[in-house]
């Protein structure tokens, strides 16, 4: 589903972010990298979703080159994840209900077909009573589960989060997880990047860390 | 192909327009402005070649007469033009009359009056049929040969220098629709420019999930189009209303030259191609805005 083949990242600067990196996530699979900040997590979530291209070696996303990808076939790889970035990227001048259809937007779906899903994915959040909510009257969890709505509406074959569970307080971050497992099991590959992996391990979640932008054994 | 994602992007630029009615306005007016001066001096200037093209079609010439000529040599004369068939119409007009004529217009009747013996000579007015300007230089030149004959004048040239010099200020307004086009070029790249910069987060998130560039693109070039053309409906009413300000003013000024004048706005095909113009200035103008500020930079 997902390859990374000798992949290393060096931004501008100078600064190598990932290393060699080698990996293959399944269908199917969830698989968590954990690693402290700075590890080299957002690198390879950038590299996946064609937000950034690798220095060396390749990734290959549904047998698909991302690097070698034009810029005009990049959104149609994107459409197939489901990003969960760590600061939520929200829409704040948008309801709840308007963020969540945004990738529908995107996309061109039918808008009547649209309305249905947006709800679906709402209520699957936990979310169905916050659709006229503004977003910054929603706490960090809530936002955060609006950003999982928005990330799963286009019903994605790959799920991927930065951080899904960082700055919530332990009783929304297992809420969270719980979430995460239930698309789990409704057969999405998932792949998360946390510093924080306790909360994932008793999902039998496939486990990888990242030191330096280097995979540790 | 779908039409859906137009429909989408027009009505988003819609409420964008909606949005904020004063900055709208304001940029509507700038646009309007731009576009008033050239599209009225247009407007002046087909009045002016419509006036030209009116007196184009009679030509006269002028046949003075010495003042030897008598009346019956005179008649002679006519009878003989009469059956010239390259001469479609004659008019005698007598030094008398010409004199009389001359002391009707406004500020020659003093000096008419002060002279001791009429100057003018007897006059044939002719008109030439065709319009070949080669027959009319063939009839001046077999004129000129007749011994009655003091002078010829040719009465086309001073058309001629009206056609020419409606035809300058054809180019002139041309020249000012392009300079000014340009402006409401740079203000509509200008405008995009900073909704593009304002609506920055959104365009990120939106490409974060898998829009293409042509979807962000679409709702600034429509905002563009439809800035353009609201101008353009607005310049048309400028120059509506410009024309039936100045239309008193330049009746009375034709009237002193003894010319009926009736000067007409806009017709409404001009109308509608200075709209089209508007329009695809401001398209032009958001396109190249979001080609200069939509760059991959947007996705970080």
């Amino acid at each position: 589903m997902i390859r990374f083949e000798h992949v290393s990242k060096r931004y501008d600067g100078g600064h190598e972010a990932l290393a060699n990196v080698s990996l293959e996530i399944r269908h199917g699979e969830l698989l968590v990298l954990a690693g402290h900040s700075g590890a080299g997590k957002s690198t390879l979530i950038k590299l996946i979703a064609g937000l950034e291209k690798p220095t060396a070696g390749k990734v290959w996303v549904s047998g698909q080159d991302v690097g070698s990808l034009r810029q005009n076939q990049l959104p149609y790889l994107r459409r197939s994840l489901g990003l969960v970035m760590q600061e939520h990227r929200l829409l704040t001048d948008r309801t709840v209900y308007d963020n969540v259809m945004l990738p529908l937007l995107v996309t061109g779906y039918p808008p009547r077909d649209a309305a249905k899903r947006v709800r679906v994915a709402l209520e699957k959040v936990g979310m169905g009573t916050f659709e006229k909510a503004m977003p910054l009257t929603l706490s960090g969890g809530e936002q955060h589960r609006v950003a999982i709505a928005r990330a799963i509406v286009n019903r994605p074959s790959v799920l991927i989060a930065d951080e899904p569970t960082a700055h919530l307080d332990p009783a929304y971050a297992r809420e969270i997880a719980a979430l995460f497992r239930s698309f789990h099991a409704a057969g999405v590959t998932i792949l998360l990047a946390t510093h924080d992996d306790t909360l994932f391990s008793p999902y039998g979640a496939r486990r990888i860390e990242l030191a330096k932008g280097r995979l540790l054994a | 192909m779908s039409f859906l994602p137009h429909g989408m992007a027009f009505r988003q630029a819609l409420h964008r327009l909606a949005g904020k009615p004063l900055s709208t306005l304001l940029s509507a007016l700038v646009v309007a402005i731009a576009l008033t001066l050239p599209a009225l001096s247009y407007v002046l200037i087909d009045n002016l070649a419509s006036l030209a093209n009116g007196v184009t079609g009679k030509p006269e010439i002028s046949v003075f007469l010495k003042k030897e000529v008598t009346a019956e040599k005179a008649q002679a004369m006519e009878n003989r033009l009469r059956a010239d068939k390259r001469i479609v119409a004659i008019r005698f007009i007598g030094r008398d009359t010409a004199l009389k004529q001359l002391a009707a217009r406004g500020g020659f009747a003093d000096v008419t009056g002060a002279l001791s013996e009429n100057p003018l000579p007897d006059a044939f007015i002719l008109e030439p049929g065709g319009e070949d300007p080669k027959v009319f230089e063939a009839i001046r030149t077999s004129l000129t040969a007749m011994p009655e004959v003091l002078h010829v004048q040719l009465d086309s040239a001073w058309v001629e220098r009206l056609h020419a010099a409606v035809e300058l200020g054809r180019w002139v307004a041309l020249l000012l629709a392009a300079l000014l086009g340009t402006a409401l070029i740079i203000v509509t790249f200008n405008t995009i420019r900073l909704q593009i910069l304002t609506q920055r987060h959104e365009i990120t998130v939106s490409l974060l999930l898998g829009a293409t560039r042509a979807f962000v693109r679409r709702p600034f070039l429509y905002f563009g189009l439809l800035q353009g053309l609201l101008g353009g409906v607005l310049a048309w009413g400028m120059v509506q209303g410009l024309v039936l300000l100045i239309a008193p003013r330049v009746q009375a000024l034709a009237r002193a030259y003894n010319i009926v004048v009736d000067l007409a706005g806009p017709s409404v095909w001009q109308g509608l191609a200075l709209l089209v113009f508007a329009a695809v200035l401001g398209w032009l103008g958001a396109g190249l805005s979001v080609r200069r500020h939509l760059h991959d930079g947007a996705v970080d």
